[in-house]
């Protein structure tokens, strides 16, 4: 966006201007505290904790805490964890934008009976967050045999139709006559979805994956539910397990080292594909 | 290379009936362009030979094979459509090869058919251009080339020119012409606009209301025009009409009577065979148009008149007159009489 | 609202439905039909049989005062999450919209909290605060104050509320600077001329203005604290103490598992469901307005 420089500008130099940096570095600050903090107790000694207050700058045991963490943990190394909380969030994103690119095409470039009716089944998931419904599904799941599994941690969870109604939204806005000169050129359905479609919804379907991505990454409740074996836990529920029940002081230095560990790859996809983030933001919220 | 016939075809979306029985026969490279103003089913039209929209009844045949069932791409068909349609994935390389990709036609065959599609089109050194970075004549030849590359029995225009400036539109109309007789390819080309109607077409095609008043050649339909509605929306300025009975000598049989602006002169008041006032005036150079009000009517009345000609004044009493035989006689239907 | 273009056959496109309508009929559709079904009946004591009751359920429940209770704390709980992220956030999108140059910095460096789960943002705050080791109620103690959210109600719900509006400033600050941004700054000079200084203009233009984004925000921030924060009140609380902090979600969570009441639990989805659904009608009410506007 091409501003107009200074002198078209309302008060936005010299006193004001100065003071609008200050008040944004205090809020960055605020919003940073939590995470700096976290990072601190990562780097020193359960002692240094325990005898509060604790230092806030950071100590030498970066390497001990984390390499403690990932390969020991409290009930399971960390490194396992991430790596099922990296195949539940993928799971998630690529399963939940696969079927809901097919049906999308599905609705959108076909006539057949009892299109409407899908389309407003379809619609009625969008009402009901995983949360509302979690008894049933649980049994659901449990008489599938599972828990403790990938499956079901990840399909209960993709049983939504955000995405198809995101991708319904977008491919209504191809032009018609593409599909029509697809089809002179001698194109059939899937061909045109492959060649055409696909290639057209890279965006959207980038922009999707960042916030799929982040939501599947970060759910807690699904997770703490059915994953009661704890090589099957994921990382962000598994920091909670990591407390102790009763009144011993928590290892807060590998909990903390946990907790940085479980917000860096979902943090390094927003700042890294900030653009496409926003935009698949703005997007699901339309 | 074929020829096309339409057999007293029509179509109808549920209860609307849109085209009520066409019949035209095209021969093999004729250039056919179907003119009428919006709504009036010509790009239905085309759509059905295409195979992009389904024949309610009747027949279409390219080159003697019925084809109502078959699917676009098996018609040997190239369309070229109103906003080019061109993949904005793809560069133009690739939008002219795809439907050769799909014929899996050989890889040297393409490269070649392209190489020789983008001579034609002077394309060259935008063959790894995305649309979006062409301008709009430019994706215009590359919707062209899309169509030639594929070496059809039959080109289809879906007014092309539209989304061009008038500049542009001029010069790709030549353009247009000057390929398809090159190729010698049949074409079937729809517009609104008649002036391209007339300059590309071999013959014409009038359209009104899902009915073709008329076919035949551009000067055969200008001179001498079927019916009142093609004698009204071809030629502009647009023909005069005028009540029959309100004419001096009209034939008997006639109801109304349609005079073009070019077949009227200005005589001075009280000769003539109607009087009037002058409204105003149009000097373009070359011609004058003057718009009068003719003494009892409320309509305008337009005479096209050579330029050099002395220029009357609004609100100047003057009187019109014509030859006999450029009376263009219609009846109550509108049929030419 | 239909493509021109639509191509022929039922097989392919019932083939390319089918995986969604699979995993959305046993995942979705049925567990949903089950909440409303078990909603009518309770288990016999030893879980052999259930009994019908009807709308007993929803009866025992309404005149339940724990659940009544539970009603009134999402409510505060709810009101002053969006309150304080939206309040927050908005701060911080009008100093960001005064800059020319560098609000691209503070939003990359303002928007990262939105990817850490809420149930990690329970455990910094819980960190912060702890009763023990927490940095915050340390330096309170110096001061005077003893913190004690294990026992305390009020300052439990503070600390829920703040984990809770913690990331989701981040969320907030993009809408509303996107917002700020779309007002055309004509409009803002034109009020500086005509003699309006920085608050006044605020308040009665650039507000006004922004109040499809705070609207929108308004009813996305009241559906996240009704139902994505529950990682936070797990972590943080467990609901505590004397269910200060148990919110509708947790108490689904808590009757149906903890205490396997499962007649209640499923009431509670359905109540739960019906709050969703308008929550739902409404915001898609806004938005038909929205393309309107």
């Amino acid at each position: 966006m091409a501003r107009i420089p200074d002198e078209g500008m309302v008060e936005k130099r010299g006193i004001g201007h100065y003071f609008t940096h200050v008040g944004l570095i205090f809020g960055v600050l605020i919003i940073f505290f939590p995470i700096w903090l976290a990072f601190v107790a990562s780097t020193v000694t359960q002692s240094d904790i325990i005898r509060p207050p604790m230092p806030l700058w950071p100590g030498d045991q970066f390497l001990t805490n984390y390499s403690k963490a990932l390969t020991s943990g409290i009930n399971a190394p960390v490194a396992l964890m991430l790596m099922n909380s990296l195949i539940m969030a993928m799971g998630i994103a690529l399963g939940k934008i696969l079927i809901s690119l097919l049906s999308a095409f599905a609705i959108v470039y076909f006539k057949f009976p009892g299109r409407r009716l899908f389309f407003w089944l379809i619609f009625l998931t969008l009402m009901l967050p995983v949360e509302v419904r979690i008894v049933p599904t649980y049994e659901v799941v449990a008489g599938f045999g599972m828990l403790n599994s990938y499956s079901g941690l990840i399909f209960p969870l993709i049983a939504s139709a955000t995405a198809t109604f995101l991708f319904r939204q977008f491919f209504m806005t191809v032009p018609d006559e593409l599909a029509e000169a697809a089809r002179v050129d001698g194109a059939r359905p899937m061909r045109f979805f492959w060649d055409i479609l696909l290639p057209m919804s890279r965006t959207n379907i980038a922009a999707l994956f960042v916030i799929l991505f982040i939501y599947g990454w970060n759910q807690y409740l699904w997770p703490l539910l059915i994953t009661t074996d704890p090589s099957m836990n994921t990382i962000v529920m598994g920091i909670k397990q990591m407390f102790p029940s009763g009144d011993d002081f928590a290892d807060w230095p590998v909990i903390m080292a946990t907790s940085i560990l479980a917000m860096l790859p979902p943090v390094v996809v927003v700042v890294s594909m900030q653009r496409l983030f926003i935009r698949g933001l703005v997007d699901s919220e339309k | 290379m074929a020829t096309i016939k339409l057999d007293n075809i029509k179509k109808s979306f549920g209860k609307t009936d849109v085209i009520h029985g066409v019949d035209i026969d095209i021969e093999d490279g004729e250039f056919i362009v179907i003119v009428g103003p919006s709504g009036c089913g010509k790009s239905t039209l085309l759509r059905m030979v295409a195979g992009l929209e389904t024949v309610t009844s009747g027949e279409i045949l390219i080159d003697g094979v019925q084809v109502n069932g078959v699917e676009p791409m098996d018609r040997d068909i190239a369309m070229v459509f109103q906003n080019y349609a061109l993949y904005p994935h793809m560069s133009v390389e690739e939008n002219m090869a795809y439907g050769l990709k799909i014929a899996k036609t050989p890889k040297a065959e393409i490269t070649e058919r392209v190489a020789e599609a983008a001579r034609m089109l002077q394309l060259e050194p935008y063959l790894k251009r995305k649309p979006r970075e062409l301008s709009g004549g430019q994706r215009q030849r590359v919707a062209m080339g899309r169509a030639i590359v594929r070496k059809p029995k039959v080109f289809l225009f879906d007014e092309p020119l539209s989304n061009l400036d008038a500049k542009l539109r001029v010069q790709m109309r030549l353009e247009i012409k000057e390929l398809q007789s090159r190729l010698g390819i049949t074409a079937l080309y729809v517009t609104h606009d008649q002036v391209e109607a007339m300059t590309l077409a071999d013959r014409m095609v009038v359209m009104n209301a899902g009915e073709a008043d008329q076919i035949g050649a551009p000067l055969e339909v200008y001179s001498n025009p079927q019916t009142e509605f093609v004698a009204g929306f071809i030629g502009s300025p647009a023909t005069n009409f005028l009540d029959a009975s309100t004419i001096p000598n009209a034939p008997a049989s006639a109801a109304r009577i349609g005079i073009r602006p070019e077949h009227i002169t200005l005589a001075p008041a009280g000769q003539g065979r109607l009087s009037g006032e002058v409204i105003f005036t149009e000097a373009l150079g070359a011609e004058t148009l003057v718009h009068l009000r003719l003494s009892g009517g409320t309509e305008t009345f337009t005479i096209r008149q050579d330029g050099a000609l002395p220029l009357p004044a609004p609100g100047d009493a003057v009187a019109v007159d014509w030859e006999d035989d450029a009376m263009m006689a219609f009846s109550e239907g509108g049929r030419r009489v | 609202m239909e493509k021109r273009v639509t191509f022929k056959g039922w097989l392919l496109p019932m083939c390319l439905l089918m995986p969604q309508i699979i995993i959305t009929a046993v995942f979705f559709f049925y567990p949903a039909g089950q909440a409303i079904y078990q909603s009518l009946f309770i288990p016999d004591p030893f879980g052999l049989s259930m009994q019908w009751v009807g709308l007993g359920n929803f009866e025992y429940l309404l005149g339940d005062s724990y659940y009544r209770a539970s009603f009134v704390t999402t409510a505060v709980f709810s009101i002053l999450v969006t309150v304080t992220s939206m309040g927050f956030a908005l701060y911080l999108a009008v100093l960001a919209d005064r800059l020319i140059k560098g609000s691209g910095i503070y939003r990359t460096l303002l928007i990262w909290p939105y990817a850490v789960a809420p149930a990690v943002a329970g455990v910094l705050w819980l960190f912060m605060f702890n009763t023990r080791v927490g940095v915050v109620s340390w330096y309170l103690g110096l001061l005077g104050y003893d913190w004690n959210h294990v026992l305390n109600e009020a300052e439990a719900m503070g600390l829920v509320v703040v984990a809770s509006s913690w990331g989701r400033v981040s969320y907030n600050f993009l809408f509303f600077l996107a917002g700020l941004q779309a007002i055309p700054k004509s409009v803002i000079e034109a009020a500086a001329i005509d003699g309006a200084r920085f608050w006044t203009r605020f308040r009665t233009i650039v507000f006004p203005l922004l109040s499809p984004t705070t609207f929108f925000l308004l009813v996305v921030n009241i559906v996240y604290a009704f139902f994505e924060t529950f990682g936070v009140i797990h972590t943080i609380t467990s609901g505590g103490p004397q269910q200060a902090t148990t919110i509708l979600v947790y108490k689904v969570f808590s009757d149906g598992f903890v205490s396997q009441d499962l007649g209640s639990s499923a009431a509670q989805s359905v109540i739960l469901l019906v709050i969703v659904g308008a929550l739902t009608i409404v915001q898609f009410k806004f938005i038909e307005r929205r393309v309107h506007y």
